[in-house]
């Protein structure tokens, strides 16, 4: 059996995942980036394949994605997030025409064809507002945690509007809010939903088209999913579990499989062609 | 003696100035805004009046200002920060044609005629990036107070650019440039570049004509001040009064008004 390794370092959280030939996860694992990228990739990476049992020599190609994939050095080959998530989402979703993924400092919306090429994207890594880093911020502002954001806004009963305009003007929406006596759940979800409504404005530059895949960070709060369906009055596929971080990185593996068979056939096309050439 | 005042109310700071009827400063206070703007308006007042020695009633007419200037419950009437901006500038620097405002949640270029009048403007509130809070952010991340953040700047060789846009993801840039071995000077004085080439941007657009004067409570930070000139290539008109330029502006508009009305009175003086 052969393994094939993705590693998609993000803004926020690097992610590997080794893969089998039959397109089963052996193993996978997730830790901070941090500023050392490198580091966070090879850590991460032993930390999946010590995850699913194996060594470093079990696996025969590592794909490296994300925005910190440049700096992957145990890497083969690197593909963009584009290409990796498009992978990825593809497979566990085969119908997918549009992706939607929603990280820690990055928002991307992708349009495929039906042979899962990239026909369209747009991205904001510029404005924080449009990002996981204004629930963050929101959050923060109020008090709680990232990893408190789901449980916080799962009691919500009402939306409380935040503007989401700038995730540095919004500590004082935030506060006026609370001293206003709104409760911080509904404040979350105000804050989801401005979010919903900039992710659903990508995807329209996208010419978005059902069925729509939702990946990253941010889609581990189930109300994201939610208010994204609400808004574009659709259902949307959302893959289960923390696979919804990891996306890119299965992406990248799937890729790396394709890379090992085609390489596979050159060498024994070209061994052919040299015992011929020898007949 | 009749005196005018003026009460500018701002996101981070509130400024109370107190002038005579020959436009000269008698009094001034600033306090820090908080969570109680009534509050805030009410006791930069108070302290501006105690500053200048007089009692309220000696006072004829109160302008507020700012972007809490309705929270100026003492207040006769309010005039904008921009008009008021305009006018304190001029009165201050005669031949200032562009004002530059940096306060601590918004940047505002303002293009002014020679009697004061607005021409034009353009204001960044949407962003906090290029405003004061950007500062604030650098201030926060380096642990250097926001006092020192000029002077610290002026001791860089060489900027740090910083290439992020938002504040928030800056925060972080900031600290990967120190995990880097970056200097805190270099960084700082990249973080005042990057303000600087955002409000310049800003004030091209209301057109940057001799002489520009810097007002706000950002207008304190020398670092900046030498960032702007070096990167416009001229000298900007800046004074102690530059932080006060909106009160100041709204106590002008107050003595205008207290001197209008005395008009007819003082008219029909002279014919008797």
């Amino acid at each position: 059996m052969t393994f094939a390794a993705g590693i998609d370092v993000g803004s926020t959280y690097s992610k590997a995942i080794v893969l089998s030939d039959d397109n089963c996860i052996a193993g996978k694992a997730m830790r901070n980036t941090g500023f050392k990228l490198d580091e966070a990739s090879q850590q991460v990476y032993r930390d999946a394949l010590s995850d699913a049992g194996l060594s470093n020599d079990d696996v025969s190609y590592v794909v490296g994605t994300g925005f910190g994939r440049h700096r992957i050095s145990i890497r083969d080959i690197h593909v963009t997030d584009l290409t990796a998530s498009a992978r990825g989402a593809a497979f566990l979703f085969p119908e997918t025409r549009t992706i939607l993924d929603v990280g820690g400092q990055t928002m991307k919306a992708s349009r495929l064809d039906e042979r899962i090429k990239v026909k369209s994207f747009r991205l904001n890594d510029k404005c924080a507002a449009g990002t996981g880093a204004f629930l963050e911020k929101t959050a923060r502002y109020m008090g709680y945690s990232t990893t408190e954001i789901g449980p916080l806004v799962a009691t919500s009963r009402e939306n409380v509007p935040v503007s989401g305009v700038c995730a540095v003007f919004a500590e004082s929406e935030v506060i006026n809010h609370l001293s206003q006596g709104a409760a911080p759940s509904d404040i979350m979800y105000g804050a989801i939903t401005s979010l919903v409504g900039r992710s659903v404005q990508l995807m329209k530059r996208v010419r978005m088209e059902p069925e729509f895949t939702l990946i990253g960070g941010i889609l581990r709060f189930d109300t994201m999913a939610d208010v994204v369906r609400e808004s574009l009055k659709t259902e949307v596929n959302v893959p289960e579990g923390e696979l919804v971080q990891f996306v890119s990185a299965l992406g990248a593996a799937i890729l790396g499989h394709q890379r090992l068979r085609k390489l596979s056939v050159d060498s024994s096309t070209a061994r052919a062609a040299t015992t011929s050439a020898a007949a | 003696m009749a005196y005018a005042a003026g009460v500018d109310v701002g996101s981070t700071q509130t400024k109370a100035v107190i002038i005579n009827e020959d436009a000269g400063i008698v009094g001034r206070a600033l306090i820090d805004t908080g969570a109680n703007v009534v509050l805030a308006a009410e006791q930069a007042y108070v302290e501006a009046l105690k500053d200048g020695g007089m009692r309220e009633e000696e006072v004829e007419y109160v302008i507020g200002t700012g972007y809490g200037r309705y929270k100026v419950t003492f207040g006769n009437t309010q005039v904008t920060e921009i008009s008021c901006h305009g006018r304190g500038a001029v009165h201050m620097f005669p031949d200032t044609r562009t004002v530059v405002d940096m306060g601590g949640q918004d940047t505002k270029a303002i293009s002014v005629s020679p009697s004061g009048e607005i021409q034009d403007f353009c204001m960044n509130d949407k962003c906090a990036a290029g405003t004061g809070r950007f500062l604030g952010a650098a201030s926060d991340a380096l642990d250097i107070p926001l006092p020192e953040l000029g002077s610290t700047a002026l001791k860089a060789e060489k900027a740090v650019r910083i290439s992020t846009t938002c504040t928030v993801f800056a925060e972080s840039e900031v600290l990967s440039w120190l995990g880097k071995g970056k200097k805190i000077e270099d960084i700082l004085w990249g973080v005042h570049q990057s303000i600087a080439s955002r409000s310049i941007g800003l004030m091209r657009r209301v057109g940057i004509d001799d002489q520009i004067t810097f007002t706000g409570g950002v207008a304190k930070n020398i670092g900046m001040i030498k960032a702007l000139e070096d990167n416009l290539g001229m000298k900007l008109n800046v004074g102690e009064e530059s932080h006060y330029m909106g009160a100041i502006g709204a106590a002008l508009f107050a003595l205008d008004h207290i001197l209008a009305s005395r008009a007819p009175a003082s008219t029909a003086g002279a014919v008797a």
